[in-house]
Formats: C-alpha cells, structure tokens, sequence
C-alpha cells in the first residue's frame, strides 16, 4: 500500500517534470496553473495539446504492458513470461510491417489496425492449437515459441527485402514510440483500461490460486478452463491497447513485475504496484528519449531498457547480498 | 529404453548422412549428382566442381557444426537454468554479439564476414561473463531465476543500444539487417578455421558436463549429497555455452530457434536424460538446420532465403504440430 503511493507520487512528479521541459520550457508552477485550468492560453496549447496526452498516453500504455506482463508471468509460471507466451507481440510486428511494406505511404492508423490484428490473429491460433481438452500452461508457452519463431522470421524476411526507408519506418515502429500523441490516442487507451483494469484486479485472485498447481487451484473450487480463458483474453487485450497506442514496448511486460514484485515484497502477481512501476518505467523512459539528444528525437522503447535493466540488475544483486526474497 | 534410445540414435545419425549428401547436391545452381561425387574425388576445376568445393562443402560443414554447437547449447543452457524458455540467447550471447558487430560497422567500418567473427566473440564472451557475473552474486552463487532475469535484462540493454545505433545510422542497418538474420551462405574456409576451435573445445566440456547436469536436475541439495560440485558445474556449463553459441553466432548471425527447440524434440525421443540429450542435440540440430538451409536455397530460385529465417518458418509449424501430438517431456 504504502510502496504503490509511493509509486504513485513518483509517477505525477516525472509526469510533471515531463511537461514542463522541451524546446519551449514551462515553469512546474505554470504546469500546476494549466493542469487545474488557470493557465495562459500559450502554455494551455503546450501543456494541454502537446505535452499532457503525450504523457498520459506513456503512462497509460506502460501501465497496460506491465499487468498484461504480470499476468502472463504468473500463468505461465515463468518469471521469462510475456504477452510473446502467446504470441501476441510477435503476430503484431508482422501485421505492421506488412502494412508498411506491402501498403505504400501507410498511415499510423492503418499501422496500428494492422498490429492488433495480427496480434489477436496470432493469440487466437496460438490458443487454439494448444487445446486439447483444456489448455496446459507448460503447452501453452511452447505452441507460443513455435508459432512466435515462425512469425518473427516472417518478419525478418519482409525486413531483408523492403527497401531502406521502410525497413528504417518498421524499425522505428517495433523500437515503440510515443512521438506526436494526441488526445486521439488517449481516449482509447483510457476507455480500454477503465475496463480491463478492474477485471485484471478481480481475476488476479484466481491467477494466485493457480500459481499454486492446478490441482490445489481446482480443489479450492476455481474452474481451470474458463479462467485461463477469460485470462488470457484480458492479458492480450491489455497488449493490443498498448501495442496500438505506442507499439510493442515489450521490455516493460516483461521487466515492471519483477521490479514491482521485488520493490513491494509481494510473493505472488502484484496487480496496482506492476501498473505503477510500468508506468513509470515508460513516462521516464520518454522523458529521457525527448531530451537526452535533443533536439535529435529516439524512440521511447530504446530508453526503457536503458533505464529499467540496470535498476532490475542492481535489484537482483542487492536481493542476492540481503538474501531477501 | 536403452536399446529404444540407441536405435532412435542409430536413426538421427543416417538421418543426418541423407541430409548432408542433399546439401552437397542441391543448390540455386543444378549440377548433376554424379559430377558432385567426381568433385569431391576428383577435382578438375570446372566451375561446376568450383561450387561444389568453394562453395557448398564449406557451407556444409558450416551447418553441421553450428547446428550441433546451437543444439547442444540450448539443452546445456536450459538444463543450468531449468527452464524450458532458455535458450542460448538468454546469456546474452546474441544480444552481445550482435551489438559488437554493430559497433564494428558503425564506428570502424567494417564490411566482412570473416572479420565481424572476432567482434561476435568478444562480445559474445563478455556479455556472458557478465550476466553469469550478475547472476552469482551473493549467496548461494548463480540461482536459476537470478541468472534468467540478469540474461535477459542484460540482453534487452544490449538490444536498445543496437537499435539505437541502427535507428541513427541508415548505412549501418543496411548492412545490419542481413547479418542478423543469420544465414550460411558465404560462409567459407577461413570462417570455418576462425570457430572451429571453440565449437569443439564447448562440445568437448558439454559431453563431459552430462553426469553432473543429471545430479543437478535432482536439485541442489540432491546434486550435493551426490558429490556434484554445484557451483563450478554452473561455471562449466556457461563457459561450454559461450563457445558454443558465441562460434556458432560469430559464424552465420544469430539463429534463435535452433537452440530453443532442438533440446526439446530430442527430449521427446530420449527423455530428460543428459547423457542421451546431448548427442541427440548434438544430431537433431544440424538435421533442422541444413534441412532449413535447403529448402531456402532452392524455394526463391535464383534468389536464396537465409537459413535463420528458413529454420523458423518451417521448423515453427512442425514444432507446434509435434508438441500437440506428444505429451511433453518435462525437464
């Protein structure tokens, strides 16, 4: 409890400061002015238009990959586990590029309706394949390498053979960017997570049950086969939000559970503190993208690495000193 | 089991000869089957032997080395780690490698296949000292989980650094984005001198570390009682992984399913046994890939399709096939 407000207060003050720095600075008490609706009709444009969806977006895409992360973690009973178990993240790197390759001058939109088919194409066959009365978790993950692998070299193929401009647009889109968002993209995101979130709260009850075994978790009354449904489904969902939004920042799945796990002590899926850290992961890795080179602009998805995988390394080594956990 | 085991073994390994002499015979460019067998006996200098012997004999031999070391790496790596995720990749052996290749390109200029392998191995090498570093520290030294996590957040901070540089530099993705797939072709003699002393040196430690992975399997405490040392186990096994897939990555690029998958097709034939599992791995891995190679040799006649991308593509909707049929074996 205490950890998650702390996260939370963390998150509103790197929000905050994202806000206020760029090539036209303003002042945090001007940012405060504007955030309330008593700013001056310059700052409301900077803050209001081009800063403020562009970090809600960040915020709220990051949130969405780290609880879609945990829960493929904990399903898969696999601290290696993401939204690629199933092969989310794969499928909808093939649907944008193809879109960028095969469509020419391919809008963003278009782009992102390719990603999430391909994502849910690929969830949906990955699944399918794998049942056999009922769905194994240790099946499950392997149907998703294989069909994943395939897919990626698909990928790959159509990378060798684009020409360079758009090989360089399909690396910039499977680096993640959160360049240029507007309200437009908020408004989703935000609908989509006022749905799933609630919902990943409520069935992480059941995902704890079922870290347990599946038979200790089928004694205790949970039914294996609609729940792993229903979770599965919530997880992909929660991916191709973010996916469409930003595309596949998929170091934050895999990377803000454990960090949220270990800076809260939690044994289990941490469902409030993992949205927190992956927020927080995202909006500082966008602050550092926007300005460390400026004006030179790199993707966020180059920074979130950047910035979580030393601070999980330090993490791990400092849990290997205490013996905690 | 055991004469069940040695028959499966006896089968792989003609599986292995029919695959080899299809690789000697068939490529972009058709050539008789009795002019392949005169130039190998009796070399006379024609082009056609020329693409015999320059080129398809070293691209053979390539394949079946990198196909054993990527195999048996895998099923090392995920026997160290006991997770069926692992592959060689997560000691952040490509991500290394594959960064030092970029910095090659980018900061020096470097154009060549034979001199991207030293930059590979170096980077592969210390990317690999490093995570094995990071994941023994403290207590107890290199845990399972710690060593995954360590991997692959080294891995994606490698990652982010080469597509940064990718990203900033067009010239240097061009050139990038062909190595990465991973593909035999151009690979000749002078690679094959380069890598061959490690892959042998790493399949050397690999066969001699099977008994005491089967301790270890048990678990610690189990593995301890048997008078396994656990700790320098752990370090073999990752030095016999690093020269491994680090060779084999140095020498055709980064060929992720390979040492994924392999270990987990030969477990369904052997079970979860070592000392079986690793000259299983060692057979099935370069079946998949000069099989894989093939195919892409001859699927975009006159162009070629390289095997990293061919290994996936086939291998990916077999691998799902035969993991519906069988019942996995665990680890």
């Amino acid at each position: 409890m205490v950890g998650s407000l702390i996260l939370a207060a963390l998150l509103v003050v790197v929000g905050c400061w994202s806000i206020s720095v760029g090539d036209f600075p303003v002042p945090i008490s001007d940012v405060l002015r504007t955030l309330v609706g008593r700013g001056t009709s310059s700052s409301e444009f900077i803050v209001g238009t081009l800063r403020l969806p562009r970090v809600l977006t960040g915020a709220m895409v990051g949130a969405a990959f780290g609880v879609s992360g945990a829960i493929f973690q904990s399903l898969a009973k696999n601290p290696l586990g993401s939204p690629d178990v199933i092969g989310f993240t794969f499928g909808s790197a093939l649907g944008a590029v193809s879109v960028i390759v095969v469509v020419d001058g391919a809008g963003s939109l278009a782009i992102s309706a390719g990603a999430v088919a391909g994502g849910l194409a690929a969830a949906l066959v990955v699944f399918v394949c794998a049942w056999r009365r009922g769905v194994q978790a240790h099946r499950l993950v392997l149907v998703g390498i294989g069909v994943g692998y395939a897919l990626a070299a698909i990928t790959d193929y159509l990378l060798t053979r684009a020409n360079i401009s758009d090989a360089q647009r399909a690396t910039v889109w499977l680096t993640g960017s959160l360049n240029g968002r507007s309200w437009d993209h908020v408004r989703p995101v935000g609908m989509g997570l006022v749905v799933l979130l609630p919902l990943a709260l409520w069935l992480g009850r059941s995902l704890r049950v079922l870290e347990l075994g599946d038979d200790t978790a089928a004694a205790l009354g949970v039914r294996l086969g609609r729940t792993r449904l229903t979770i599965v489904i919530v997880g992909v969902l929660l991916a191709a939000l973010a996916t469409a939004s930003a595309g596949p920042i998929a170091f934050v799945a895999l990377m803000a559970p454990p960090i949220a796990r270990r800076l809260v002590h939690a044994p289990g899926i941490t469902i409030v503190p993992t949205a927190l850290v992956g927020a927080l992961l995202t909006v500082s890795a966008d602050l550092m993208a926007r300005r460390l080179l400026a004006p030179l602009e790199l993707p966020v998805g180059v920074f979130t690495a950047v910035l979580g995988a030393p601070y999980l390394l330090w993490l791990l080594t400092r849990e290997a000193r205490t013996g905690d956990l | 089991m055991r004469s069940v085991r040695a028959i499966g073994l006896a089968i792989v390994a003609m599986v292995l000869v029919v695959v080899v002499i299809a690789s000697l015979a068939i490529g972009t460019k058709s050539i008789p089957f009795g002019t392949v067998v005169r130039a190998l006996t009796d070399f006379d200098g024609s082009t056609e032997h020329m693409v015999v012997r320059e080129l398809r004999l070293p691209r053979t031999i390539v394949g079946l080395l990198v196909g054993s070391a990527l195999g048996v790496a895998g099923a090392l790596m995920q026997a160290v780690t006991r997770n069926p995720l692992a592959d060689p990749g997560l000691l952040g052996v490509s991500a290394g490698a594959s960064f030092a290749v970029v910095l090659a390109i980018f900061v020096l200029g470097i154009g060549s296949l034979s001199a991207y392998v030293w930059f590979a191995l170096v980077g592969a090498a210390v990317t690999s000292v490093a995570v094995f570093a990071l994941g023994s520290i403290g207590r107890g030294g290199a845990n399972p989980v710690r060593l995954a996590l360590a991997g692959a957040a080294l891995s994606a901070l490698l990652g982010s650094l080469t597509s940064s540089i990718i990203l900033l530099d067009q010239q240097t993705l061009d050139q990038f984005r062909f190595w990465v797939v991973g593909s035999l072709a151009g690979r000749d003699m002078t690679i094959l001198g380069q890598v061959t002393p490690f892959l042998v040196v790493g399949l050397v430690v690999a066969t001699a570390l099977s008994r005491p992975l089967n301790a270890l399997a048990l678990g610690e405490d189990a593995a301890r009682a048997l008078g396994t040392r656990v700790g320098l186990t752990r370090l073999l096994t990752v030095v016999a992984v690093t020269l491994l897939a680090g060779g084999a990555t140095a020498a055709c690029g980064p060929i992720a399913f390979i040492g994924l998958t392999v270990p987990h097709l030969a477990r369904l034939v052997c079970g979860p046994d070592q000392r079986w599992l690793i000259p299983f791995s060692a057979m099935l891995g370069p079946v998949v890939l000069l099989s894989s190679d093939i195919v892409g040799r001859v699927i975009a006649r006159p162009a070629e399709v390289q095997v990293g991308i061919m290994t996936a593509a086939l291998g990916g909707p077999i691998f799902v096939l035969l993991v519906r049929r069988v019942r996995m074996a665990s680890l």
